[in-house]
């Protein structure tokens, strides 16, 4: 039997995604382990993290100052607002390097079954974003869901008084699909979608 | 045990990492929950889509057991609706209703066949759309089945069956235009679509919402102590005065 303070340890790991009781084992003795090059400074970090880590007032972004580092960020385009679910998608696009505006991260979707209204979203604050003289176009990149596209079409309607440029991002074939695999729901939206080339 | 049917998915939630519990409105097992592995892999992502029709196989060792589903899609209608705010909010509203107002497990043949025919309505890209009067008459078909089903055929205070034009909210039967005109402040407008007179033209759908959000609100949603589903107070709003309502053709 071990000890109460490593039964918590794995207590704790097993609550982490991907983890379950037998892995977070594993994983606290990989910790044991490596006490010194490992454990400590993996524990001095998410102190320091769970200090620092805030929530970014303006965009809703997680960063360790507030503005977040984005929304400081004077070279960022001001003229652009992307909208995102969460702040994991935030991240995707921030990955893919090819967009240079500003943020906005609602928190969610509109949800009847979970009873998430507009008011438990950011959308006021996207709107009074929206509201600025330096913004010209709003991407609604919600994903390509009912909740989504539900939670875009309502943002539209908010937006309708803005004076700016509302676009959402394109459905369709991804990069390396081959059509014989992909679903019909797919298929279709991408036969919608089609432009000239 | 297990059985196959087929059935729309109302909605799911994910449950654990990479599993959902499922929603389906089955043809003969009604609102039937059921575990969906792998719901969050890339292969079974859309499958979980309200409104996607699917053939279901379900398995459990007890009847009584939340049991696992097998999945394969049939048509997936969502995609086709999503450029469409107003046919994107009748999807999400009918099946917010069917989830909430529906008791689990109990059949129910005619509500799954109008959801059909309703989604595919809704798919037929048409200019004089016709599927805000099928919604209608789903609602009704709903509140019949659960057992508060309006009485349309006569008039409540004279038993004749011509020119009825109101709804009485206490008893929910049929007024005609003479027998309740006195009282037109206090009845609800009974759409003519409803009883075999036109077709349902906006103002008709608008009044045929209200008919059925009352009684839902009175009969199923009042007694939990909820109000009617977000997605159907919004699609109400978005066919309602002053709303999205261009799509469809009056007085065709």
């Amino acid at each position: 039997m071990a000890a109460r303070e490593i039964e918590h340890l794995i207590e704790l790991l097993a609550k982490l995604p991907g983890l379950g009781p037998r892995s977070a084992r594993r994983a606290a003795l990989h910790l044991i382990r490596k006490r010194s090059r490992l454990m400590a400074p993996l524990a001095a970090a998410m102190t320091r993290a769970a200090e620092a880590i805030t929530t970014c007032t303006t965009c809703g972004n997680v960063d360790t100052s507030d503005p977040c580092a984005v929304c400081a960020d004077p070279e960022r385009d001001d003229s652009l607002l992307c909208v995102v679910e969460e702040v994991a998608d935030l991240w995707a696009l921030e990955r893919t390097g090819s967009f240079r505006g500003r943020y906005h991260v609602l928190g969610g979707t509109l949800s009847a079954l979970d009873g998430v209204g507009p008011e438990d979203l950011r959308i006021n604050g996207l709107v009074a974003r929206a509201g600025a003289p330096a913004v010209q176009e709003i991407i609604l990149a919600t994903n390509a869901t009912v909740a989504g596209q539900t939670t875009a079409h309502y943002i539209t309607e908010r937006l309708q008084h803005c004076r700016v440029q509302v676009s959402r991002l394109a459905h369709g074939v991804p990069v390396g699909g081959e059509l014989d695999y992909l679903d019909d729901g797919t298929l279709t939206a991408a036969l919608r979608a089609r432009r000239p080339t | 045990m297990d059985w196959s049917d087929e059935g729309f998915v109302l909605g799911s939630r994910p449950h654990g990492e990479g599993a959902a519990v499922v929603q389906l409105l089955t043809a003969e097992h009604g609102r039937h929950a059921g575990l969906l592995h792998g719901a969050t892999s890339r292969s079974k992502r859309g499958l979980t889509e309200p409104g996607t029709r699917v053939q279901a196989t379900w398995r459990a060792r007890l009847a009584e057991h939340l049991g696992t589903y097998g999945l394969e899609v049939e048509r997936s209608y969502a995609a086709g609706l999503m450029d469409d705010p107003l046919r994107l909010a009748g999807l999400s509203a009918v099946c917010s209703m069917a989830e909430l107002a529906l008791p689990e497990r109990e059949p129910h043949r005619a509500l799954f066949e109008g959801l059909s025919a309703l989604l595919d309505a809704m798919a037929v890209d048409d200019e004089a759309d016709v599927w805000p009067g099928i919604y209608v008459r789903w609602e009704l078909g709903l509140l019949t089945e659960l057992g508060f089903g309006l009485d349309l055929n006569s008039c409540a205070a004279t038993g004749r069956n011509d020119m009825l034009a109101y709804v009485s909210p206490r008893s929910g039967r049929a007024v005609s235009l003479s027998a309740g005109e006195a009282y037109r402040d206090k009845l609800l407008t009974l759409p003519g679509f409803l009883v075999g007179q036109g077709r349902a033209d906006s103002q008709g759908v608008r009044d045929g919402l209200r008919l059925t959000g009352y009684f839902l609100q009175q009969h199923v949603f009042g007694p939990l102590d909820r109000p009617l589903p977000a997605a159907r107070e919004r699609l109400g709003a978005q066919l309602g005065e002053g709303g999205s309502l261009g799509r469809i053709h009056d007085g065709q």
